[in-house]
């Protein structure tokens, strides 16, 4: 029941700018999205749309634009020196490159976790955990004990952690770091998490765990994850998109794309026969 | 076989000459210490710490004014020069351009090259002469100056080290660049900080050029802050080179304190990288 909708939404011709008509909402899309390191440039125009409340893979080899093509959503990618874009990145009805756009209001909706856990070193496990809230002057703490309790129950880290909440977040093993790293995140509301490879830095339990994790979070959030575990994708996706060389090659449902793919180079890639 | 010997051989040759070099640079320090030591700690007593110096002639005495005076003139140059360093030193790294940063750089690393006495003779003709006056406030825009660029550098070579992941994940979160930097860069770094920053206020502790034309040295008590006001290297200076004996023996007596208070800096400032889990 669940495929056959998505096999004829995507079956028919991508147009690539979101109509009403589409029976799944559209939470982000972007239009001739081209990013820039210098003078090198690292995607060629990108046309994408990612599906509100679905996760959507993006999986490609290594240096295909993936991880910048993820960080242009949430205009992490300017942060690097000498970056910059082109095109349109939007969320809901908003243009997400416009002039007197709110950087940090962005941010708030479309949260981010990193491909190694980067909790805040001098910071114990709850302030971690509140710092997004914290930081932006909240102060009630009943307010803050709850988001804790929340953010920290949803990343399925809660157990582990609620009796030494004042501990250095440092103290964790890599996995509960990153589950800690996915509560920062959730703390402060965001509409969209994007992943960027979160488990490559992870041991298998741990790998397994964030993807549980992932999946149960599907309900209230869009979830964008870089992958490149194939694997991993056709588990945890219901969308994929396949990079190479800075191109969207394919993009579609994650069954389509790893059963029967439009293009020989996906099923190239997705075969292991390259990358 | 002989190549084999003979390379055994040069290895332990270089071995042993690199640890008698090592050794050598300790002995300076060692021999120093003692030397002190031994020379001051007979002549200190109750009354150097909290007597003034009496008159030429007169036995005992001792060097209270010189001690405040000295923290007094240290803690005032660190109120302006170390905001100054480590503000200048978070703008290199976080927000300048490169050029700018290189600037910035090339201009403090010549600042601390530049020697104490002219340093001295900057703060003599910006603050004493339109003051018409020695004071202790010329004395700490001095001494300042000569912190600035060990802050600085420190501060950028500490901040260099976050990761910057750290920062991302901040950014991440829809906090801003200024709150990221001072809660999450600063804080992550400040250990190190301090401990650079206090090994340089060590430093200037002992500094005596700088005093010369600035606070000036003085026999009596004072805090004013626009007057002239004792410290300790300067006293040390003028009784070290004076003919009489129980000044001499006064002299060693403050060169033990001086070490002293350095040596208490220099310890602090490497317990200083405890860490606490919370914003501060």
């Amino acid at each position: 029941m669940e495929n056959d909708t998505i096999e004829t939404e995507m079956t028919a011709e991508q147009t690539m700018t979101p109509s009403l008509e589409e029976t799944r909402k559209v939470k982000m899309f972007t239009e001739d999205l081209k990013a820039y390191f210098g003078t090198f440039r690292a995607l060629h125009g990108i046309d994408m749309r990612i599906f509100s409340n679905r996760a959507t893979a993006i999986i490609g080899p290594s240096g295909c634009g993936k991880s910048t093509f993820i960080r242009c959503l949430n205009r992490m990618h300017e942060f690097v020196p000498g970056a910059r874009t082109e095109g349109k990145v939007f969320l809901d009805e908003k243009d997400l490159f416009k002039k007197d756009i709110d950087l940090i209001e962005i941010r708030r909706s479309i949260g981010m976790v990193f491909q190694r856990p980067n909790p805040f070193p001098t910071l114990s496990i709850y302030d971690n955990v509140c710092a997004g809230l914290k930081l932006s002057g909240i102060k009630n703490k009943s307010f803050l004990n709850q988001a804790v309790e929340e953010s920290l129950l949803k990343a399925a880290l809660w157990e582990e952690v609620k009796d030494k909440l004042n501990h250095s977040g440092m103290s964790l093993s890599g996995g509960q770091q990153q589950r800690l790293c996915i509560a920062r995140a959730l703390a402060v509301k965001p509409e969209v998490i994007l992943f960027d490879e979160p488990c490559s830095a992870l041991d298998p339990i741990s790998t397994g765990k964030v993807e549980e994790l992932i999946h149960s979070l599907k309900e209230n959030y869009t979830i964008v994850i870089v992958t490149h575990n194939m694997q991993q994708a056709a588990r945890i996706s219901d969308y994929t998109g396949y990079f190479y060389l800075g191109t969207l090659v394919e993009f579609g449902a994650t069954k389509k794309i790893f059963t029967n793919p439009d293009k020989q180079e996906t099923e190239d890639y997705i075969t292991g026969r390259f990358g | 076989m002989k190549s084999h010997l003979r390379r055994r051989a040069e290895n332990k040759i270089m071995t042993g000459l690199m640890f008698l070099f090592a050794i050598l640079t300790i002995i300076p320090l060692i021999s120093i210490f003692a030397f002190v030591i031994t020379k001051g700690v007979t002549s200190i007593n109750l009354d150097f710490f909290t007597h003034l110096p009496k008159p030429v002639g007169e036995p005992g005495g001792g060097m209270a004014n010189a001690i405040v005076g000295t923290l007094l003139l240290v803690s005032l140059a660190c109120l302006w020069a170390i905001p100054v360093g480590i503000l200048a030193g978070v703008y290199m790294v976080e927000f300048a351009g490169p050029r700018i940063a290189s600037t910035i750089r090339f201009t403090a690393d010549v600042l601390s090259g530049i020697p104490s006495i002219v340093i001295g003779v900057f703060a003599y003709s910006l603050m004493v002469l339109p003051m018409r006056s020695f004071s202790t406030i010329s004395g700490a825009f001095a001494l300042g100056f000569m912190l600035i660029p060990t802050v600085l550098r420190t501060t950028e070579e500490m901040i260099k080290l976050v990761p910057q992941t750290l920062r991302e994940g901040a950014l991440a979160l829809g906090i801003s660049r200024f709150k990221t930097t001072i809660h999450i860069v600063l804080s992550t770094t400040l250990p190190g900080i301090i401990t650079g920053t206090l090994l340089g206020v060590a430093r200037i502790a002992g500094e005596t050029a700088p005093l010369l034309f600035t606070a000036f040295g003085n026999r009596v008590w004072s805090t004013n802050l626009f007057e002239p006001i004792a410290a300790l290297p300067l006293q040390i200076f003028v009784y070290a080179i004076s003919p009489f004996e129980d000044w001499q023996r006064q002299a060693w007596a403050g060169a033990l304190v001086l070490i002293m208070m350095v040596f208490v800096l220099s310890v602090v400032s490497r317990s200083a990288t405890k860490r606490k889990y919370s914003f501060s």
